[in-house]
């Protein structure tokens, strides 16, 4: 099937996702800010679908937008608002800020000016089809090891979490 | 123009597969409206269902037998006054029904009624289901959030927890639902409603009833999760009435509140739907394999026909049991009529055409019909648990149950 409206919907997601970023960092209060990023995470979710990876697209909008981000809310309305909005919202260390922007702004011009013999010419064609499977294949195959190796990772976090959390066990 | 909207008819796939925006927004016209038309049903059927249980009459007033109430109460909720509270956070107040709204409507677009009879097939399609379908959780925590009020605070707190929790145990019944798919001679699953629906066409069996007992309690933590998940008794604490008013929408009037309504109610059948497509064969037809032959075709064909006229039949019984004063003549009269135009369906459904197209999209939604007068059924039955009591059932009994059911899948999948 042939994509409707790619150029469109690029810029439309694109926008959406640095428009919710921006609103993230500007919002006082910190509910709306999680809401501005639960928007940004479902249009990255839609910019994964437009680059044929429907399956890391499901993955997102299930982790992030549906099980991070309710733990974040979660946490936040326990928090007491009314002191946090009384803080400033931005210190004073602009030069720290100015410095950190020009050097991550120069990587990124740096990179869209030499970067292109870091990708392949040719545009890789994925099956949309058998996404979800040749993932599967990837992790429990040429992966196998990393994907282990997290799967502990996490293993000893939940542990950790526990032991932590609990005073007796 | 005229044959890009012919061309579809004669392919023999979904819209969304043949990329026929036409057909796709038709498709997705008629779903919404039968959803929308089904929750009103179920509006009433629930309250009647209910009112019987007790041995009450329920609504009697508007219509015969109250069929005319779900209008009714529709007109009421459009017209009513819409407040929002003085001390609420008016975006996030306005944005959460719709939240909940889109994201059990958005659902439907992978849900198969049938081979073709879906807006399109999702390679990822039950991981669409359950993410999105996860995101109505979001419009609740920001409807209670939103109130500034106690109850509706404390029914959002609940109501995330809950989700959260009984989430995991429903994503490990699906896990072991999706394993059977990948038993056949490649090896390789699916994740595509269609194609989950197809594997147990092709397994010449249920997956309900695959490695018995397996199958069986996979379904039930999954049926036990649903109800769960959607906040319907006997998990309703979030709007539990005794304790916390209406829970997360106390605040909420009007047009806002039937929002809320017709999201849960549409999410009840989301989730049934996801129910039946994975383990009660979705639009398959009882026996499939065992009754075959063109008898029997003709037999399980003539099904929605029949039950249309049973349900006709029903309603002339009805009329003639009606009083006979002259106070009743518009009410039997009115259901005369309504007997009368289920009977014309019925007539409509015995042509031979309609039939055939009509008969997947009939045993889709008579599965999901009885999962739908299961959920009333609980809520007549079953007492409400202590949040203590719920929350150790989804931890500490269902969660390592369905991780048990995945494991032996895993291992009968591997040995057979």
């Amino acid at each position: 099937m042939q994509p409707v409206a790619t150029t469109f919907f690029f810029y439309f997601l694109s926008a959406l996702t640095v428009l919710s970023g921006v609103l993230v960092i500007t919002q006082k209060n910190a509910v709306h800010s999680a809401l501005a990023l639960i928007f940004g995470l479902l249009a990255q979710a839609g910019l994964y679908l437009m680059l044929y990876a429907p399956f890391v697209a499901g993955v997102q909008i299930i982790l992030y937008a549906g099980g991070i981000m309710v733990l974040f809310l979660f946490v936040i309305m326990l928090v007491n608002l009314e002191r946090a909005q009384k803080e400033e919202q931005f210190n004073k260390q602009w030069l720290v800020g100015v410095l950190a922007a020009l050097a991550l702004g120069g990587l990124l011009v740096a990179v869209y000016l030499k970067g292109g013999q870091l990708f392949p010419q040719h545009i890789a064609q994925p099956v949309e089809s058998s996404n979800t499977q040749e993932i599967g294949v990837m992790l429990y195959g040429n992966y196998m090891f990393a994907f282990e190796i997290a799967s502990l990772l996490l293993l000893v976090a939940i542990i950790g979490a526990v032991v932590m959390a609990k005073k007796r066990i | 123009m005229l044959d890009y909207i012919t061309s579809y008819l004669s392919s023999n796939t979904t819209p969304g597969q043949a990329g026929n925006v036409f057909w796709a927004l038709v498709y997705i016209m008629i779903v919404f409206g039968g959803v929308s038309v089904a929750v009103m049903a179920m509006n009433w059927l629930e309250r009647k269902a209910l009112a019987h249980f007790q041995i009450r009459l329920g609504p009697m007033r508007v219509g015969p037998h109250g069929l005319l109430q779900p209008i009714a109460d529709a007109i009421k909720l459009l017209t009513k006054e819409d407040i929002i509270p003085a001390e609420a956070d008016k975006f996030v107040f306005w944005i959460a029904p719709l939240i909940i709204l889109c994201a059990s409507f958005t659902v439907y677009i992978v849900i198969p009624f049938g081979p073709t009879h879906a807006i399109t097939d999702l390679n990822i399609g039950i991981l669409f289901m359950l993410g999105v379908s996860s995101l109505s959780v979001l419009g609740v925590v920001m409807a209670g959030w939103a109130s500034n009020s106690h109850y509706p605070l404390i029914g959002a707190l609940r109501s995330s927890a809950q989700m959260v929790s009984y989430e995991v145990a429903m994503g490990m019944a699906v896990v072991s639902a999706i394993l059977m798919t990948s038993l056949n001679k490649t090896g390789t699953g699916t994740l595509s409603m269609i194609g989950i629906v197809q594997a147990q066409q092709s397994q010449q069996m249920w997956f309900i009833f695959k490695f018995f007992p397996l199958g069986f309690i996979a379904f039930g933590i999954f049926a036990i999760a649903m109800v769960a998940e959607t906040n319907r008794a006997p998990f309703d604490l979030p709007e539990a009435e005794s304790e916390l008013t209406a829970g997360f929408h106390t605040e909420y009037s009007g047009l806002r509140w039937s929002l809320f309504m017709l999201g849960e109610y549409a999410a009840m059948i989301a989730v049934s739907s996801i129910a039946v497509t994975l383990w009660l064969g979705g639009w398959l037809r009882p026996f499939p394999n065992t009754l075959t032959g063109d008898t029997w075709d003709l037999v399980f064909s003539l099904i929605p026909g029949l039950l249309f006229l049973g349900l006709a039949l029903i309603a002339f019984v009805g009329v003639v049991r009606m009083p006979k004063h002259p106070y009743f003549r518009i009410q039997t009269v009115g259901l005369a009529g309504f007997g009368a135009v289920l009977g014309l369906i019925g007539l409509i459904l015995f042509i031979p055409p309609v039939r055939d197209r009509i008969q997947d999209i009939f045993w889709f939604s008579a599965k999901v019909a009885v999962f739908m007068y299961l959920y009333i059924w609980y809520r007549a039955t079953f007492p409400r648990y202590r949040f203590d009591q719920l929350m150790k059932v989804g931890w500490k009994v269902l969660l390592p149950v369905a991780i048990g059911v995945l494991i032996l899948t895993a291992i009968m999948g591997v040995l057979l």
